[in-house]
């Protein structure tokens, strides 16, 4: 089991959390001017590196807010949490 | 019932050549669909300077550690026509490879534990029917009749308002398929080389003209990716990025029993399936975990939550040991069904995205992604599975029959 820093109520079981895959992926600024490449890279196609990967994760049995957590998926890691408008760390999106 | 034994090994199944320095056909990944493919590629299509390439040892991924579950009882058209055809070839296979790998159809039980359940359920029946596969709708005292020791009470916290069932649906021995189909493959001529990690691939332009490997470089007309959990990750050494993520996928099994449980037993709404291997073990799997990840191993409440729903289920489980649980990797699609087809890159084709439920399909992977790679047109049945519908939005959701959450 995972145990997942929340930046608001501190370390907690993964149980506590609900998954929410990919962070940073923004809306499309103009949508109405998307090709269905675009839109089909928007809908369906996010990373899935074996590493570190930006993730969303709620608290949802707790302060249900989200937030992002920076977890290595090919050791479990979980490298640092930090809140939605914070960039993620060490660059690289 | 009586436990039934197991075949006797071969000594030899198959030679471990070195790498030649080219193959008509590179096959990238020797689990089941590898192999199959590579079967199916000599025998159908003559085509045997074939190599297939395996990082680790051949079939030792999600082949060597699946639930072993047989099936076509899927909903729609597409998806039903390529199960069915898989189960077709599944009820030909052993006497075809002259190797009996305990292809069991003792029938699939999919139980309803709601009102929408069984809507669904019945819905599916229906439609499995007018799609030539075997199909029932069962009520709580048929259930009963098919498996004894399932708890139809009324009073469980989800109790069984029916369920449908699949009477050729069934289990096989997953190492013996393995090995008999590489053995086929060999004696056909193909080259099964293991501890072979392709690190690269080689372009000309727009087209792919090799691999490189940790055995050095290997030239190649085609190369066909059949690698499950790991193919984005290898598809993106080829400039090909695809819609799946990898999840972990755990399951279970106990020590030995006398045998008790005679069919297969699958429960979305509890999340459990169930089944009594030919030596004993009941084999359990549940739901991947919700994140992404390529450990081969998952979080313990899943298993947790799985053993719970099965002891509801099953009570005289209550008291069974377990042996030991693993998790592998799966390539989820957005729609739940697989990708079998080309890709932007010229003679690069790709087998993936078959989640939780690869091990039923092989034959038919096989079959179809021979078709593919040896004509470079898709076969009738993999002609929906291509990579574009997720551009031209003719997804294939079958995330309901696919029967395990993801």
């Amino acid at each position: 089991m995972l145990l997942i820093t929340c930046p608001w109520c501190g370390p907690r079981n993964e149980t506590e959390y609900h998954y929410g895959g990919q962070a940073h992926v923004p809306h499309p600024e103009s949508p109405a001017d998307l090709t269905d490449e675009q839109w089909a890279e928007y809908v369906f196609y996010r990373d899935n590196p074996k590493g570190p990967f930006a993730e969303r994760w709620m608290h949802s049995v707790g302060c249900r807010r989200w937030f992002n957590v920076l977890r290595d998926t090919a050791t479990h890691e979980v490298l640092t949490s930090y809140r939605l408008d914070e960039p993620r760390p060490g660059g690289n999106r | 019932m009586t436990a039934e034994p197991l075949p006797e090994h071969p000594d030899f199944l198959w030679r471990n050549p070195d790498p030649e320095r080219s193959y008509d056909v590179v096959i990238v990944g020797a689990g089941g669909h590898g192999l199959a493919t590579a079967y199916y590629l000599a025998k159908n299509h003559g085509i045997t300077n074939v190599a297939v390439l395996e990082k680790g040892w051949l079939a030792g991924g999600n082949m060597a550690r699946n639930t072993t579950i047989i099936r076509s009882n899927y909903l729609w058209d597409e998806s039903a026509a390529i199960y069915e055809h898989a189960l077709k070839l599944w009820e030909r296979l052993p006497e075809e490879l002259e190797y009996d790998f305990l292809f069991s159809q003792r029938g699939v039980l999919n139980l309803a534990h709601t009102l929408q359940d069984v809507r669904e359920g019945v819905r599916r029946v229906n439609a499995n029917r007018l799609n030539g596969v075997d199909a029932e709708w069962l009520e709580p005292d048929e259930v009963a009749k098919v498996c004894p020791i399932l708890n139809v009470s009324s009073r469980t916290r989800y109790p069984v308002l029916g369920g449908t069932f699949q009477p050729r649906a069934g289990i096989a021995k997953h190492d013996h398929v393995a090995w008999a189909l590489a053995r086929r493959a060999d004696e056909l001529g193909v080259d099964l080389i293991q501890g072979c990690e392709v690190t690269g691939f080689l372009k000309d332009g727009d087209r792919v003209v090799g691999v490189d490997t940790n055995r050095g470089r290997i030239h190649a007309g085609r190369v066909g990716l059949a690698a499950a959990g790991h193919s984005s990750v290898l598809a993106e050494r080829a400039g090909v990025r695809l819609p799946v993520q990898s999840h972990p996928l755990q399951a279970l099994v106990s020590e030995l029993h006398e045998p008790v449980h005679p069919t297969v037993v699958m429960s979305n709404h509890v999340h459990v399936y169930v089944s009594q291997a030919h030596k004993g073990e009941l084999v359990m799997g549940a739901g991947v975990d919700s994140y992404n990840g390529y450990g081969q191993r998952g979080s313990f409440h899943v298993i947790e939550q799985q053993m719970a729903a099965a002891v509801e289920l099953f009570p005289i489980f209550a008291r069974a040991h377990v042996l030991r649980t693993w998790g592998g990797i799966v390539d989820v699609t957005p729609d739940a069904s697989p990708i079998i087809g080309s890709t932007p890159v010229e003679n690069l084709y790709v087998n993936c995205g078959w989640g939780t439920g690869g091990f039923k399909a092989t034959p038919a992977a096989g079959w179809t992604f021979a078709h593919t790679i040896a004509t470079g047109e898709p076969h009738p049945l993999n002609a929906p599975f291509a990579l574009d519908r997720f551009t031209t939005g003719a997804l294939i959701d079958e995330h309901g029959a696919a029967a395990v959450a993801h």
